[in-house]
C-alpha cells in the first residue's frame, strides 16, 4: 500500500499542500489554544438545553413514567422512538471506522475521529431512554445475570429485550475500544507537543505510545481485526433493535423485513447526521483542507445510496400489506395512510424519500448549506419514521374499542431536546479536548495521489 | 560509558525504508524504528514477523461464545428451566444473539490486552527516543552500537540519507 503506487491521475485526499509537520499544527490547535466565542456560544446552548433535560428527567424518575402521554393501547412512543433514532445515528460511526476501512476507502481518514465519537455520544443518548422506562432505573443492574439473592434468578434469555441489553453495551464497548486504539498515537503527539501537567496527563492517556514500529506491526492488524469485529457487531445491532417489534404479533410490527431495513435506514440518519456536524465543524473548527467538499460529495453519495434501499423497503412494506391479504396488517397501513395521524407518515415521505432525491445533482452534493438543510429533513424524517412504526401502530389495535391516540406531554418532548443537549454538548467537549481528525492516519494518506512520497514529507 | 545507540532521522518514508533494507543487507541487526504512521514496506525492511494477534483473538471470541452459549444454557435448562410460552428449554436459535455479542465483545478486549501485553503498553510506560520527532514528522531509525562500532554506524547512517544522526547512550 506504497503511496507512489497510487494512480496520481487520483485526486489527493488533502487540500494545501501539507507536510506532516502542518497535519500535526492544523489539527492540534483547537485543543491548545482557547476555544473561539462560537464554541463558547454554541456550548452555552447545548449545556443549558443538557441542563432543562436533565431536569426533566429528574422529575420523570421522581413522579415515575405516568408524567409521559402513555395510555392502555400507546405503550410505547416517545421514549422508545428516540431509542431507536439515538441507536441508529450512531451506526454511520461505525460504518465509516470498520466498513469503509474493509472497503479500502481512504478518505474516511478525515471523518472517521468524529464519526466514531458521534457513535458513543448516540449510544449514549439512546441509553438513556430505557433506563427511564424501566421505571425504576435504580434497579438497572437487574437486567444483567449477576449472582443474586433471588433463587439465584436469571434473566430471560429468551427475550429481545435481553438481547438488546447485551447488543446495546457490546457496541458501545468495542465502539469506545476501537475509538480509543485510534486516539492513543494521537494522545502521544499531544502529550509530546505540551508541558507539565496536560503533558503527563496525555501520556498516561497514551499508555506511553512511541510510535515504536514493532508496535504499529502489531496495530495494524488489531485495526483490521477491531474493524472486522465492528462491521458484523454492527449490523446485528439495529437487528436486534427491530427484533424488538419484528418478534411481537402486533401488525405493522411484525415483519421479516425489519431487520435489514432498520439497519439500512440507521446507516441513512447516521449518515445525515454526520453531515449536520461535519459540514459545521468542518467551517467551525477550520478543517476545510481536511474535511474537502470531496468528502461531502463522498458522504451524500452514501446517504443517496442507503436512502434509495430505504425506499425500496417502504414499498415493500407497503406492497406485502396488501398482498399478503392479511386484514389486520392491511388496516395498519390504511391507518398510516389515511388516518388521524397520516401527516407523520406524509411528512416522513417527504423528508426520507422526496428530499434526498435533489442529491442526485453534482450541483447540490457542492454545495454545503444545501446538503445541510437535506441532512436536518432527514434527520426529522427518520425520527418521524420509528414514530410512525411505533406509535401509529399501536394507536389503533385489534379491537375498535380501545382505539385512542397519543398526544406527548412537555416532558417528553423536553426530554427529547435533552438528549439532544447531551448529544452536542458531549461532541462540544470532545471537539475542544481531543484531536478532531485522526492524525496518524492523516498522515498516512497524505501522499496520496501525488507523485512521489518525497515531495510531501520533505520539510 | 559507551554509546549504545545510534539514531539516524529521516525526513521520509522511502528514505527510512532503504536505508533498515540496506543495513539489514549489511548483516545489522535493527533495534527499532519509531515513526508517525505505520510506513508500510519498513515492517518487511527490519525483517519483523506477522503479527501473532489474530490466533488470540480468535481464541478469545472461542471463549466469549462458550461463555455465552455455556451460561445461558446451564441457566436456562440445568439451573432453572422456566416454561415460556411452552417453548423448548435448550432451543438454540434463541440464545444466537448473546452469543454473538460476546464472541465480538471478548474477542475485541482480549485483543487489545494482548497488544498491551505484548509490547508493555500503560499509563506508566517511559516514552523513548520521542526527542527526534517520530510523533510528528520524523521517521527514526535505531540501530544498537556494540562497543567501539558506534562512529561507523553514525557515519553509515549520514550516508544513508539521516539528516540528524545522534549517539545515544544507554537509558
Amino acid at each position: 500500500m506504497s503511496h507512489s503506487a497510487v494512480s496520481p491521475l487520483r485526486v489527493p485526499l488533502v487540500d494545501g499542500g501539507k507536510d506532516l509537520a502542518r497535519v500535526s499544527e492544523d489539527v492540534c490547535s483547537p485543543i491548545e489554544h482557547g476555544p473561539t466565542w462560537m464554541w463558547y456560544a454554541a456550548f452555552a446552548l447545548s449545556s443549558t438545553v443538557l441542563a432543562i433535560g436533565f431536569f426533566l428527567v429528574s422529575d420523570q424518575i421522581w413522579t415515575g413514567i405516568g408524567t409521559w402521554g402513555l395510555n392502555k393501547s400507546v405503550g410505547w412512543a416517545f421514549d422508545i422512538t428516540n431509542f431507536v433514532f439515538w441507536v441508529g445515528i450512531g451506526h454511520a460511526g461505525t460504518l465509516i471506522s470498520a466498513i469503509l476501512f474493509l472497503f479500502r476507502q481512504r478518505w474516511r481518514t478525515a471523518v472517521n475521529r468524529s464519526a466514531e465519537a458521534m457513535t458513543l455520544f448516540a449510544v449514549m443518548c439512546a441509553g438513556v431512554f430505557p433506563l427511564i422506562h424501566m421505571g425504576r432505573p435504580w434497579l438497572a443492574y437487574w437486567v444483567f445475570p449477576y449472582p443474586n439473592n433471588m433463587g439465584p434468578l436469571w434473566p430471560n434469555f429468551r427475550s429481545p429485550l435481553l438481547w438488546d441489553v447485551f447488543a446495546i453495551s457490546t457496541y458501545f464497548t468495542v465502539s469506545a475500544t476501537f475509538w480509543y486504539m485510534g486516539l492513543l498515537p494521537d494522545l502521544a503527539l499531544v502529550a509530546e507537543r505540551a508541558r507539565g501537567l496536560r503533558r503527563k496527563l496525555f501520556r498516561a492517556l497514551s499508555m506511553g505510545w512511541d510510535g515504536s514500529m514493532r508496535t504499529w506491526n502489531h496495530y495494524e492488524v488489531l485495526y483490521l481485526l477491531l474493524a472486522a469485529l465492528a462491521t458484523p457487531l454492527v449490523l446485528s445491532v439495529h437487528t436486534i433493535v427491530s427484533f424488538d417489534f419484528a418478534t411481537s404479533i402486533l401488525p405493522g410490527w411484525h415483519t421479516t423485513l425489519f431487520p435489514p431495513y432498520f439497519v439500512d435506514g440507521a446507516i441513512f440518519s447516521g449518515f445525515a447526521m454526520v453531515l449536520t456536524l461535519m459540514i459545521i465543524a468542518r467551517k467551525v473548527m477550520n478543517f476545510e483542507d481536511y474535511i474537502t467538499l470531496r468528502h461531502i460529495d463522498a458522504m451524500c453519495k452514501i446517504t443517496l445510496a442507503t436512502g434509495l434501499i430505504l425506499e425500496l423497503a417502504y414499498a415493500t412494506e407497503m406492497f406485502l400489506a396488501w398482498y399478503g391479504a392479511n386484514p389486520y396488517e392491511r388496516f395498519v397501513f390504511m391507518n398510516r395512510l389515511f388516518g388521524p395521524m397520516r401527516w407523520c407518515y406524509y411528512t416522513m415521505l417527504f423528508c426520507n424519500v422526496v428530499a434526498p432525491q435533489v442529491l442526485w445533482f453534482k450541483r447540490v452534493r457542492a454545495t454545503p448549506w444545501l446538503v445541510f438543510i437535506v441532512s436536518i429533513l432527514i434527520n426529522v424524517g427518520m425520527w418521524l419514521e420509528r414514530f410512525n412504526i411505533i406509535a401509529i401502530s399501536l394507536h389503533r389495535d385489534f379491537l375498535p374499542s380501545s382505539w385512542v391516540s397519543y398526544h406527548p406531554t412537555y416532558i417528553e418532548i423536553g426530554t427529547l431536546c435533552g438528549s439532544f443537549g447531551l448529544f452536542f454538548t458531549a461532541f462540544l467537549l470532545f471537539c475542544r479536548f481531543l484531536p478532531m481528525i485522526a492524525i496518524s492516519e492523516v498522515k498516512g494518506v497524505l501522499g496520496y495521489a501525488r507523485r512521489t512520497g518525497e515531495a510531501v514529507h520533505g520539510a | 560509558m559507551a554509546p549504545e545507540f545510534v539514531v539516524g532521522a529521516f525526513k521520509s518514508e522511502s528514505a527510512i525504508v532503504a536505508a533498515a533494507g540496506k543495513l539489514r543487507a549489511q548483516g545489522r541487526a535493527i533495534h527499532d524504528a519509531y515513526t508517525p504512521f505505520p510506513v508500510h514496506g519498513l515492517d518487511e525492511a527490519m525483517g519483523l514477523q506477522r503479527s501473532i494477534l489474530p490466533y488470540f483473538c480468535f481464541a478469545f471470541g472461542l471463549s466469549g461464545l462458550a461463555t455465552a452459549l455455556g451460561f445461558q444454557l446451564w441457566s436456562t435448562v440445568v439451573y432453572w428451566p422456566m416454561n415460556i410460552g411452552g417453548k423448548s428449554f435448550s432451543a438454540v436459535p434463541a440464545l444466537i444473539p448473546i452469543g454473538f455479542e460476546l464472541t465480538v465483545l471478548f474477542a475485541a478486549l482480549g485483543s487489545v490486552a494482548t497488544l498491551f501485553a505484548l509490547r508493555g503498553l500503560s499509563p506508566m510506560k517511559t516514552v523513548d527516543f520521542s526527542e527526534f520527532g517520530s510523533l510528528n514528522d520524523r521517521f527514526v531509525l535505531v540501530l544498537r552500537a556494540k562497543p567501539g562500532e558506534a562512529s561507523q554506524l553514525s557515519r553509515d547512517l549520514s550516508s544513508l540519507g539521516a539528516d540528524k544522526v545522534q549517539e545515544v547512550s544507554a537509558r
